[in-house]
C-alpha cells in the first residue's frame, strides 16, 4: 500500500461556507494503480490532495485521522521532515504548469534542481539524468526542452517536464491535480497516455484528481467520489462507471454530455442566413511578427440554428467570435447580418445594429461588473440605446424569470451568485437587447459538470421559445453535440470542416477532425451507456 | 457598509482617525477658542509655555499667541492637504485613465509628459511655480496638487490596463456603450481603491511640501501656518525651542494619522488581508 488515508478530517478558517473542507475521508492507493477522485467544484478533492504533501492554505488545518505513508503518519511529521518527501518519495504536478514552473529559469535547470537538493550526483550526471528524462517524457527534443525558458514551450511540453520534475526521483506516489485541466483536448490526450504508460513502469500509485468523468473512464484503475468533502462512493473503474450506486454518482455520470447528437427535427432546409462570413482574414501583429488569426474563413448560419465553431487554443474560434460581434475589426472579407455588412460600418451605424448581435462570455466571474447590481447590468443595454427605465426594469424581472433566476434577485451584486447563475445573468444581458443573433463564447467551460448540463438546456430552451439563431463557440466536442445543428472545425484560423452535426462528430472526413473526436476522452465508455 | 465595518477593525486606522478628529478639532475650534487674529500681537515676546494663563503654549520671536496659531495652522494644513490632494488624484485620474485604456500613441504621449513631470524633483518644481504664480494660499493648494499628480496617474493607468482587457469591459463594448462611459463609469469604480489607498499618502506629502515652503519663506506670510511658526522659531531655537518644535509636533502627529488610516484603508480594500480578520 502506497498510501493509506484514515478518517481525515481538514478544519476549515472559521467564516468559511462549511466548517470542514474533508470530513472523515478513508481512502487507499495501492503500489500499482491510479486512484481517481472526482469531484465538481467545492467537493473538497484539492484540499484533500494538498493535505498529504501538507501544502494546505493558510487557516486550513488537518483536525484528525492519519495519512499513512509507507508506514508512517505525515501529519505526525515535523516540517523539515516534509522536504524529504516531497519531491523525492511523493511527486506532484499541478494544473496549470505555467504558474508552477519559475519563468526565469531554464526547464533543464529547474529538473535538475530536484536532483540538487535530494542527492549528491555530480553534475555531468545530473545532466545525464535530465535529458533522460525529458527523452521518457516523448519531448522530440529534449536537449532543446532542457534549454529552453518555460514560455518557449506549448502547454503540453511544459506539463510533460512537470512530470519530469516530480518523477526524477521515481517517488513511489504522484499526486496528479487536475494535469490535463488546462490543456487542449488532443495534448490531454497525450498526456494521460503518458501518465498510464510511466505508472505502469515504475509501477507507482497515482492519485489523479479530477473533475472530468471523460478523463476518469480513460486512466482510473478505482474511482472515489467525493461530495462536500466527504467520500460518497468508492469501488473499481468498472463498477462506478458502470453501475454507480450513490444517486449523486449517478446524477454526474448522467450530467457528462453525450458525443453522440441527440437526434432532433431536421431544420427547414429553406431557412436564410441570417449570418454570413464570407472569406474573412485577421492577422495579429505583435512586435513585427504577424499571427495570422483567421485565414479566409466562411461559414454561414442559418435563422433559428446553432452553429458550433469547434477548436483548440489558437484556433482562431474566439477571435472569429470577437469579429462577429465587432470588438475586433476584420483585414478582409465580409461578415454580413441580414445582408448588411457589419464590417464596413461606421460607428454610428453599428451602434444602431448593435442590439442584432449579442454575446455570452466564458468566465462567469469576469464578465459581470462586481460593482453593479445585476438588476442593473441588464438594464443597461436597453438604457443606452434611450429605452425608458420605467420601461426597461419590468422587462428586466421578466428576463430573469426566463432564464430561471428569481426576478427578487435584480438588486443584489454579483458577487452574491454562483458561477451558473452568473451565466444566466450574462445571457439575460445579452437578451435584453432583444438579439436576432447570439454569440456564445464557451459559455458552459467553466461550469461543473451538472450546472453545465442545466445552463445548455436552458440555452437551447430560449432559442426556441425566441427563434434565436446562435454561434456556440466551444472547445468541447460533447457539448458541441448536444447543443448544434451545423458544427465547423476549426485549426490555425482555417474552417477544415463543416457539416451537420451528426455527420461531422460520428464521421469526421477531414484528419485534423478525426484526431479531435479521437482524443475526447472516455469515448468508448461512454458510446456504450448511450445506447 | 462593509468597509466602514473592517476598517473599524483595524487598529491603525482607529489610531488614526482619533489622532485626525483632535486636529479637526482644532481647526473648527480655532475661531471661538481664539477670536482674535492670530498673526496679531498679544503680548511680550517669547513667554516660556504654562508660565502665563493668556498664553498656555507661550509666544513667539514677535509676540504672537503660539496656541493661536497651531490652532489656526491646522486649518490652513488641513485645507492645503485637501485641495491639493484633490487637484493631484483628478488630474492623476484622468491622465492614467485614458493612458492606460486607449493605449498606443496616447499612452505613450502621456507617460512621457508623466515621466517629464517624474524626472524634475517635485520641490524644485513646486518653488518655480510659486515663483511664477506667488504664494496665495489658494494658488499654492492649487501648485501643489499640480506637482504631485504623477504617482496616483501611473497606479490608476496599471489598473486600467489589467481591468481593459475583462470580459465585463466587451460586454459593455458589445452593448454598444461609448467609450467615456466605460472608462468612468464601467472601470473606474474598480480601479480607485488602490488610487484612494494612495490619496493619503499625497495628502501627508502635500502638507509637508507646505510646511516646508513655509520654512523656507515662501508660504503665504498672511496666513496662520506651521511652517510659518517653524520658520519664524529656527531663528531662537537655542533659546526657545518651543516655538519650533511644537509646531513640528503637531505635522508629525496629523502626517501620521492620515498614513495610518492609508493603511488601515489598504487593509480594509485589499480582500485577501479582509478575510483573516
Amino acid at each position: 500500500m502506497a498510501l493509506s488515508i484514515e478518517n481525515l478530517s481538514v478544519r476549515l478558517p472559521r467564516h468559511a461556507d462549511r466548517d470542514y473542507a474533508v470530513r472523515d475521508l478513508s481512502l487507499n492507493v495501492g503500489d500499482n494503480e491510479i486512484v481517481c477522485v472526482v469531484g465538481e467544484s467545492g467537493s473538497g478533492k484539492s484540499i484533500m490532495a494538498s493535505s498529504i504533501l501538507r501544502l494546505l492554505p493558510e487557516g486550513v488545518t488537518p483536525e484528525a485521522g492519519r495519512i499513512l505513508f509507507e508506514g508512517e503518519d505525515l501529519l505526525r511529521f515535523p516540517p523539515h521532515a516534509m522536504r524529504s518527501i516531497r519531491g523525492a518519495r511523493i511527486g506532484m504536478i499541478f494544473q496549470d504548469p505555467m504558474t508552477a514552473l519559475n519563468p526565469l529559469h531554464r526547464v533543464g535547470d529547474q529538473i535538475a534542481e530536484t536532483f540538487r537538493i535530494h542527492t549528491t550526483l555530480p553534475q555531468a550526471d545530473i545532466r545525464a539524468r535530465v535529458l533522460d528524462l525529458l527523452g521518457q517524457m516523448h519531448l522530440p527534443d529534449p536537449a532543446r526542452a532542457a534549454r529552453a525558458y518555460p514560455h518557449e514551450l506549448s502547454g503540453g511540453q511544459r506539463q510533460r517536464a512537470m512530470i519530469a520534475m516530480a518523477l526524477a526521483l521515481e517517488p513511489k506516489l504522484l499526486i496528479a491535480d487536475e494535469p490535463t485541466t488546462a490543456l487542449d483536448v488532443t495534448t490531454q490526450a497525450q498526456i494521460l497516455s503518458l501518465i498510464r504508460e510511466l505508472q505502469q513502469r515504475n509501477r507507482m500509485g497515482v492519485l489523479f484528481i479530477t473533475h472530468d468523468f471523460g478523463v476518469v473512464a480513460e486512466i482510473a484503475t478505482r474511482i472515489a467520489v467525493m461530495r462536500h468533502g466527504v467520500l460518497v462512493e468508492e469501488g473499481s473503474a468498472a463498477k462506478v462507471l458502470e453501475a454507480p450506486e450513490h444517486p449523486y454518482t449517478r446524477e454526474l455520470i448522467a450530467a457528462v454530455p453525450s458525443l453522440k447528437p441527440p437526434s432532433k427535427e431536421p431544420l427547414q432546409p429553406l431557412g436564410q442566413a441570417v449570418l454570413s462570413i464570407v472569406d474573412v482574414s485577421k492577422t495579429y501583429r505583435q512586435k513585427g511578427r504577424d499571427v495570422a488569426a483567421l485565414k479566409n474563413v466562411t461559414l454561414a448560419l442559418r435563422r433559428g440554428s446553432t452553429l458550433g465553431i469547434v477548436g483548440e487554443s489558437g484556433s482562431g474560434k474566439s477571435t472569429l467570435a470577437r469579429c462577429i460581434v465587432r470588438l475586433l475589426t476584420t483585414d478582409s472579407g465580409a461578415i454580413e447580418v441580414d445582408g448588411a455588412n457589419i464590417t464596413t460600418m461606421t460607428t454610428v451605424e453599428w451602434r444602431k445594429n448593435v442590439r442584432r448581435v449579442q454575446m455570452v462570455f466564458q468566465d462567469p466571474y469576469a464578465s459581470l461588473n462586481p460593482r453593479r447590481k445585476v438588476g442593473d447590468l441588464v438594464a443597461q443595454g436597453p438604457l443606452i440605446h434611450g429605452a425608458k427605465a420605467a420601461d426597461v426594469y419590468p422587462r428586466v424581472r421578466d428576463l430573469f424569470a426566463l432564464v430561471g433566476l428569481d426576478p427578487a434577485a435584480v438588486d443584489r451584486y454579483p458577487h452574491e451568485f454562483s458561477g451558473g447563475q452568473r451565466q444566466r445573468i450574462g445571457l439575460a444581458r445579452a437578451l435584453a437587447m432583444d438579439p436576432d443573433i447570439l454569440v456564445a463564447d464557451e459559455p458552459v467551460s467553466a461550469l461543473d459538470v451538472s450546472v453545465q448540463a442545466q445552463v445548455l438546456t436552458l440555452i437551447a430552451d430560449i432559442q426556441r421559445k425566441l427563434g434565436l439563431s446562435v454561434v456556440f463557440i466551444t472547445h468541447d466536442l460533447r457539448v458541441a453535440a448536444q447543443i448544434c445543428d451545423r458544427v465547423a472545425i476549426m485549426q490555425g484560423g482555417r474552417v477544415v470542416e463543416e457539416g451537420m452535426a451528426a455527420d461531422v462528430l460520428v464521421a469526421p472526413q477531414h484528419p485534423y477532425s478525426q484526431a479531435l473526436v479521437a482524443a475526447v476522452p472516455g469515448r468508448r465508455w461512454h458510446a456504450e451507456t448511450d445506447v | 457598509m462593509t468597509l466602514l465595518k473592517s476598517l473599524a477593525r483595524s487598529p491603525s486606522a482607529i489610531i488614526g482617525a482619533v489622532l485626525l478628529l483632535i486636529v479637526l478639532v482644532m481647526a473648527a475650534s480655532a475661531g471661538w477658542l481664539f477670536p482674535n487674529d492670530p498673526l496679531s500681537l498679544a503680548g511680550r515676546p517669547l513667554q516660556a509655555p504654562f508660565a502665563n494663563p493668556r498664553f498656555p503654549l507661550g509666544t513667539d520671536s514677535v509676540g504672537r499667541n503660539v496656541a493661536a496659531q497651531l490652532f489656526y495652522g491646522a486649518r490652513t494644513s488641513l485645507l492645503i492637504g485637501l485641495i491639493s490632494t484633490v487637484v493631484a488624484i483628478v488630474i492623476g485620474i484622468v491622465v492614467g485613465a485614458l493612458a492606460g485604456f486607449y493605449g498606443r500613441w496616447i499612452d505613450t504621449a502621456l507617460m512621457r509628459v508623466t515621466e517629464a513631470f517624474q524626472t524634475v524633483p517635485s520641490f524644485i518644481l513646486l518653488l518655480l511655480l510659486v515663483v511664477i504664480f506667488g504664494s496665495h494660499i489658494e494658488t499654492l493648494a492649487l501648485t501643489i496638487g499640480i506637482v504631485s499628480w504623477t504617482a496616483p496617474a501611473r497606479l490608476t493607468r496599471a489598473e486600467f490596463l489589467t481591468l481593459r482587457n475583462r470580459e465585463f469591459v466587451q460586454a459593455c463594448r458589445g452593448l454598444g456603450m461609448p467609450n467615456w462611459r466605460i472608462i468612468f463609469l464601467e472601470i473606474l469604480p474598480n480601479a480607485l481603491p488602490p488610487v484612494i489607498v494612495y490619496a493619503s499618502v499625497v495628502m501627508a506629502f502635500s502638507i509637508l511640501l507646505e510646511s516646508a515652503l513655509a520654512f523656507l519663506g515662501l508660504s503665504d506670510p498672511n496666513v496662520a501656518s506651521w511652517g510659518n511658526l517653524i520658520a519664524d522659531g529656527r531663528r531662537v531655537l537655542r533659546t526657545a525651542a518651543y516655538v519650533a518644535t511644537l509646531p513640528g509636533l503637531v505635522i508629525l502627529i496629523t502626517v501620521l494619522s492620515i498614513s495610518l488610516i492609508g493603511q488601515g484603508l489598504n487593509d480594509a480594500m485589499n480582500p485577501r488581508l479582509r478575510r483573516k480578520g
